[in-house]
């Protein structure tokens, strides 16, 4: 296999939080020992319910916020602890869409500034170059260039997605970390975007860390899948390997719950116990032994290591067998 | 060749995208007529500042000069707000004075106004120890009385109308700071702020292109109302004798003259009076008027 582009070792950030005036600062362990590798030309997707760590861990990447420990390898470069002015110079390589398209376009901005700001800040083209640029990119997704012209609350959800795209495209990144990017859309809007975010890739050969927390939409644009729960990654395999055959009980659980579109087809439910613990007072040993069908003694007291399973497979429990 | 091609397309799409930018325009001026002391307010404003440009050339009478046939006359066909102890025309000077005294406080509110939002916005943004210093001085500034404090400038660096307009500037400052501060913060929270760093914005592209933008409303209703205590502030001041030279016609100093002549020429004090106090109700009201047009809420 090729060099990543991207990997990520032992990642760790931890939030404080203020408990009130009287009482003890909290630390919320947000991310905790995160590691996995992105390769150049595939989707690595992270999946996981709310709060679970995952936009933390894109933003970690994206130098938005900085890790306490850990490394973050991008093309063979440590970037975790650059400044944020040596940063810059890295951001028209690492690119993001944002979650939340009515919030992350500036409102007294025109479409076509909006667009062209990242070639404003890295490039030293003309306004004529730029402005022939963020034509030629609206077309890319699929708007016309007098669209340019107009403010984004004139926008639909779906379109300003594509100019939150058409944005990112403009500096031609190699990562792309798209964080919940169609969770904010309908479900026919969703298929557009997807697809849209598919072809591009194709056409540009673009690398995107995918975060989401819709497994449906995870299986149709990954190729490999990474599994949160409470700040770390429990289980990260292929997708067809993962889908086929999980074997993190917390995977297990996860999939069972996506909804089938077959009323005939009838399958094992999996229902977890108790509630997701605080990542506040993260549960000791393995994180999931609160929850977990199978948990023993030893889960409450030791940090199970990751074990590859299968190539590329690997299960953060101590007993993968288990679930065979 | 491209580049015209280019260019001539932009036309094109701005020129079908020009009435959607005027009806965003038209709205808020639909708005704003239903709110009719605003719309009365900005009138007299309107006047005021049209008797700032032209007031010398259009009143009936030279405020300059005296008439010692005339001396301290109450209201009449001849003279309608009466004249002073020198004979001249109190309307004239009132409105030739529109200039001297609008000229200050507007100086004097957009040095203030200038000042204040950079350091608000430096405040609000950079939040630590630059905002704790910037807030704490302002506080100081804020615990003296507008007034008490402009004397204590005017006390400081002389008297006369520059220095006025200096002292009035600086009690303008921390209620400015104070408000674009805020503001800042919590533009400062929209996602829009994050994905321009994220794109790799500096930090001054972030502060005046993305934020500073969403800070103007309530800068602009703020700076109305200022102006009003302006022109209170600056009239205070020369009718304690730190501002203008009281010969020439400014209202503040006309209040403190006709003081003199209360009980016989009360129409020296009562015009200049009813002026000052129109004025800076008319500011006040305009800035209401505003400030509840912008706020979506109030709609």
């Amino acid at each position: 296999m090729s060099e990543p582009l991207l990997s990520v070792k032992n990642m760790k950030k931890t939030f404080q939080a203020n408990g009130g005036m009287f009482s003890k600062k909290k630390l919320v362990h947000a991310v905790n020992d995160v590691s996995f590798d992105i390769y150049p030309g595939e989707t690595f997707s992270l999946v996981g319910e709310s709060g679970c760590g995952k936009s933390t861990t894109g933003k970690l990447i994206d130098h938005l916020i900085i890790p306490d420990s850990g490394e973050i390898w991008f093309e063979g470069k440590e970037i975790s602890k650059l400044t944020e002015k040596e940063m810059r110079s890295l951001r028209s390589d690492i690119q993001m869409v944002f979650q939340d398209p009515y919030g992350s376009l500036n409102p007294r901005m025109k479409v076509q500034d909006l667009i062209g700001e990242p070639l404003l800040i890295h490039t030293n083209m003309s306004a004529g170059e730029r402005l022939k640029k963020v034509h030629e990119l609206l077309g890319t997704v699929g708007l016309s260039p007098s669209h340019g012209e107009r403010y984004p609350h004139e926008f639909s959800g779906g379109q300003r997605q594509r100019i939150g795209i058409a944005r990112a495209l403009t500096v031609q990144p190699k990562l792309i970390i798209a964080d919940e990017p169609v969770s904010a859309l309908d479900v026919s809007i969703q298929a557009q975007v997807l697809n849209l975010l598919q072809q591009l890739q194709k056409d540009f050969n673009l690398t995107y860390l995918f975060i989401s927390h819709d497994l449906s939409v995870v299986e149709m644009i990954s190729d490999r899948i990474g599994v949160m729960y409470l700040g770390t990654i429990v289980e990260t395999a292929p997708k067809k390997e993962l889908y086929a055959n999980p074997r993190h009980p917390y995977t297990r659980a996860l999939l069972s719950a996506v909804p089938i579109p077959d009323p005939d087809l009838t399958k094992e439910r999996i229902t977890l116990k108790g509630d997701l613990p605080s990542p506040s007072n993260p549960p000791s040993g393995c994180l999931f032994h609160t929850r977990c069908p199978h948990c023993t003694e030893k889960c409450k007291t030791q940090v199970p290591t990751p074990v590859e399973i299968a190539p590329g497979h690997i299960v953060k429990c101590h007993y993968p067998e288990l679930t065979e | 060749m491209a580049d015209k091609n280019t260019t001539s397309t932009i036309n094109l799409a701005a020129a079908e995208e020009l009435p959607k930018a005027q009806s965003k325009f038209k709205e808020f001026v639909k708005k704003f007529m239903k709110r009719k002391t605003a719309v009365i307010s900005l009138a007299f404003i309107v006047f005021i500042i049209l008797m700032a440009i032209i007031g010398p050339y259009v009143v009936p009478y030279d405020p300059q000069a005296p008439d010692y046939t005339a001396m301290m006359q109450g209201p009449s066909a001849a003279h309608i707000w009466g004249t002073n102890e020198y004979g001249q025309d109190v309307f004239s000077r009132l409105m030739v004075g529109t200039r001297l005294s609008l000229t200050c406080a507007l100086t004097a509110t957009i040095i203030g106004t200038a000042l204040g939002v950079i350091l608000g916005l430096i405040a609000g943004f950079y939040g630590g120890i630059i905002d704790s210093l910037i807030m704490r001085c302002c506080d100081v500034l804020f615990a003296f009385p507008d007034i008490l404090l402009a004397i204590a400038v005017v006390a400081i660096i002389g008297q006369g109308m520059v220095n006025v307009m200096i002292a009035v500037a600086v009690f303008t400052v921390p209620s400015f700071a104070r408000i674009i501060r805020s503001a800042t913060i919590s533009v400062k929270q929209a996602p829009y702020v994050e994905v321009a760093r994220s794109l790799g914005c500096s930090n001054m592209r972030i502060l005046f292109v993305h934020i500073f933008p969403g800070t103007i409303q309530s800068m602009i209703v703020n700076f109305t109302m200022r102006v009003g205590t302006a022109i209170l502030a600056a009239s205070s001041l020369s009718f304690l004798g730190f501002g203008a030279n009281v010969t020439e016609p400014d209202w503040g100093s006309m209040l403190s003259t006709g003081r003199n002549y209360l009980n016989t020429a009360p129409h020296m004090v009562l015009f200049p009076g009813i002026l000052i106090f129109l004025t800076v109700l008319a500011f006040n009201l305009l800035g209401d008027g505003l400030r509840d047009t912008l706020d979506p809420k109030m709609n």
